[in-house]
């Protein structure tokens, strides 16, 4: 009882202890990654499945670090996934079969990518920002259409070749090793968010989205810092554009469809923005919905699907992660008065 | 002695309104100077000159000696001009507490660490903890600045701003907006500010301007019309015939 107390009521006595009791792991979030894992072996009929989904929880992810961190509104986050898997894919194609190496290039061509395009998106408003990020990717569809002789044009990139990841590790057509790959790079990204966004680093940029005059006033260069994780945030979503590229050995023109860019978004409201987990419980019932709504009434799935999102918006502030926050306050209330009498 | 703070034949035009009008002012270390003018004098303007929010159309403004005219507001800040602002300026979503340690690490160089958590450096964590209990603030430390006493944001406006250690801290109406049972506990904490701090007072509410301030510059039109001791201007005939209507207290 008293385990549970404290896990619903961490120390706050202390200055220090109140700053620091959002970067302690919570026994919910080790059961997460125990259970993803363990999903390897206890679903291996759906790890094509879950796979897909630890690569859109990283886009996710990607778009969470900006726009729920930063406060940058993105129409055009599909663009960095675009380059990333194109690059890979590439790579793959001309030889080089080191599956890491490659991931670890494409995450550096988008982040470039991001970083050019950073200073074009970061002047303005919210609405120059929806534009100017929706055009540069509008273009680069284009300019992937337009050199079909490098990029596979409209037939898409095949002849993509994978090695052994780190030399160990064979893909094989039931995607046992892609799952097992793109869970730890999942996994490894997540946790390097976490830090980041626990940081001091991670607090200014929910400063700044707060309110920029102030941040400015306290001696922060504020658009450096948004540079820096618009940056990094490319970098994310290039190394999901290459996991896809590299699970699937072949790319498409649909990585640099709007839709893409636009389902991130979607998903981020749907789990909750600026919690990180948002974006993971978002991709997970993204794509659950997505598979049995669309087996059920394949038609009109997207029919549900707005309609979840219009409530969610207008009723439950901070999306499902928002709704289990406040059912646990609630619960934590609760408790504690329990514990009171 | 170089005055910590000084403008030289300060002007800026907003198309044809001149807001500021060869202003030649000098703000000595460790003042507790007032700015004052009726409403449109240009105070607003003239505090934007001075923070870097606004470029001037000619003249100069130095710290410590220093040509900062061309810098942006973050690096005027980097050497040592602190300001408030009129209205709240904070973050709503975090608490008290945050918004020290933040600024604190910011002053620090400490605000671009991206691997070790907010609050691992524990006299980052202490300092912050004096300037709150400094300013009044223990008992809202860790609620969210938005659901906190209006009375609390303003001292809360005033903290972030110390925890530059400016050399030059300006008060854009500090009081304003402020219920009269708190006004007290903002008045008590500017009379409490060390004496090493150079005061900028830019104020509309005569009471706060002559508990404390010892000098005074009177703004009108966009330029300085009057400066002098305080008791000087309070007698000043021209200073209450600006301030038409409104009125001064006897000092």
């Amino acid at each position: 009882m008293f385990a549970l107390l404290s896990y619903f009521r961490p120390d706050t006595a202390t200055a220090a202890g109140t700053l620091l009791a959002p970067v302690r792991w919570r026994p919910l979030e080790i059961l997460f990654w125990l259970v993803a894992a363990s999903l390897l072996w206890l679903a291996p009929s759906k790890v094509l499945l879950l796979n897909e989904i630890a690569i859109l929880a990283l886009f996710v992810l990607s778009l969470d670090l900006i726009l729920g961190y930063a406060g940058i509104v993105s129409l055009g986050h599909g663009a960095f996934l675009g380059v990333g898997a194109y690059a890979a894919g590439l790579l793959g194609k001309h030889g080089f079969t080191d599956p890491v190496m490659g991931l670890l290039i494409a995450g550096a061509a988008a982040g470039l990518l991001g970083f050019v395009t950073s200073f074009l998106v970061l002047r303005g408003t919210d609405l120059t920002k929806l534009m100017v990020t929706l055009g540069v990717a509008l273009i680069l569809r284009e300019l992937a259409n337009k050199f079909g002789n490098i990029t596979g044009g409209a037939d898409g990139l095949t002849g993509v070749v994978m090695g052994p990841v780190l030399g160990l590790f064979e893909f094989d057509i039931f995607g046992k090793t892609a799952y097992g790959y793109s869970l730890t790079v999942l996994f490894i990204l997540f946790y390097v968010a976490r830090r980041l966004v626990n940081s001091p680093y991670g607090l200014m940029l929910r400063a700044i989205k707060g309110n920029s005059l102030r941040t400015g006033a306290m001696g922060v260069p504020t658009n450096h810092r948004l540079v820096t994780i618009y940056t990094i945030a490319a970098v994310y979503a290039g190394i999901a554009g290459a996991l896809l590229a590299q699970t699937s050995q072949f790319v498409s023109l649909d990585v640099l469809d709007f839709h893409r860019s636009a389902d991130a978004l979607l998903i981020l409201v749907l789990g909750g923005s600026g919690q990180l987990w948002g974006a993971v419980i978002g991709s997970i019932a993204f794509k659950i919905m997505y598979d049995y709504l669309a087996a059920i009434t394949p038609q009109y799935w997207q029919f549900w699907l707005g309609l979840v999102l219009v409530l969610i918006v207008l009723f439950g502030k901070g999306g499902i992660l928002g709704f289990v926050n406040s059912s646990r306050e609630w619960l934590a209330h609760r408790l504690g008065k329990g514990a009171a009498k | 002695m170089t005055p910590v703070l000084e403008t030289q034949t300060l002007c800026k035009a907003f198309g044809g309104l001149i807001a500021t009008n060869d202003v030649s002012f000098k703000l000595p270390a460790g003042a507790r100077h007032a700015l004052i003018g009726p409403n449109g004098a240009g105070k607003t303007t003239f505090v934007n000159l001075l923070t870097g929010v606004l470029q001037p159309t000619s003249g100069r403004v130095l710290l410590k000696g220093e040509d900062i005219t061309g810098l942006p507001s973050y690096q005027r800040v980097k050497r040592g001009l602190a300001r408030t602002f009129q209205i709240n300026q904070l973050f709503a979503d975090l608490t008290p507490l945050q918004h020290i340690v933040l600024a604190i690490s910011q002053r620090e160089g400490a605000a671009t660490g991206w691997w070790r958590p907010v609050g691992s450096r524990s006299d980052i964590v202490d300092e912050a903890e004096a300037l709150l209990r400094q300013l009044n603030l223990v008992d809202v430390r860790d609620q969210r600045t938005e659901t906190i006493a209006y009375g609390k944001q303003r001292l809360l406006e005033i903290a972030v701003a110390l925890a530059a250690k400016p050399a030059v801290l300006l008060l854009d109406e500090p009081a304003a907006g402020v219920p009269e049972t708190e006004r007290h506990q903002i008045l008590d904490v500017i009379e409490a500010l060390p004496a090493d701090v150079t005061l900028l007072l830019i104020e509309h509410d005569m009471q706060l301007v002559f508990r404390f301030a010892k000098t005074i510059s009177v703004l009108v039109n966009g330029g300085l019309f009057v400066e002098g001791p305080a008791a000087e201007i309070a007698r000043d005939p021209r200073v209450k015939k600006v301030y038409l209507g409104e009125e001064l207290v006897d000092v």
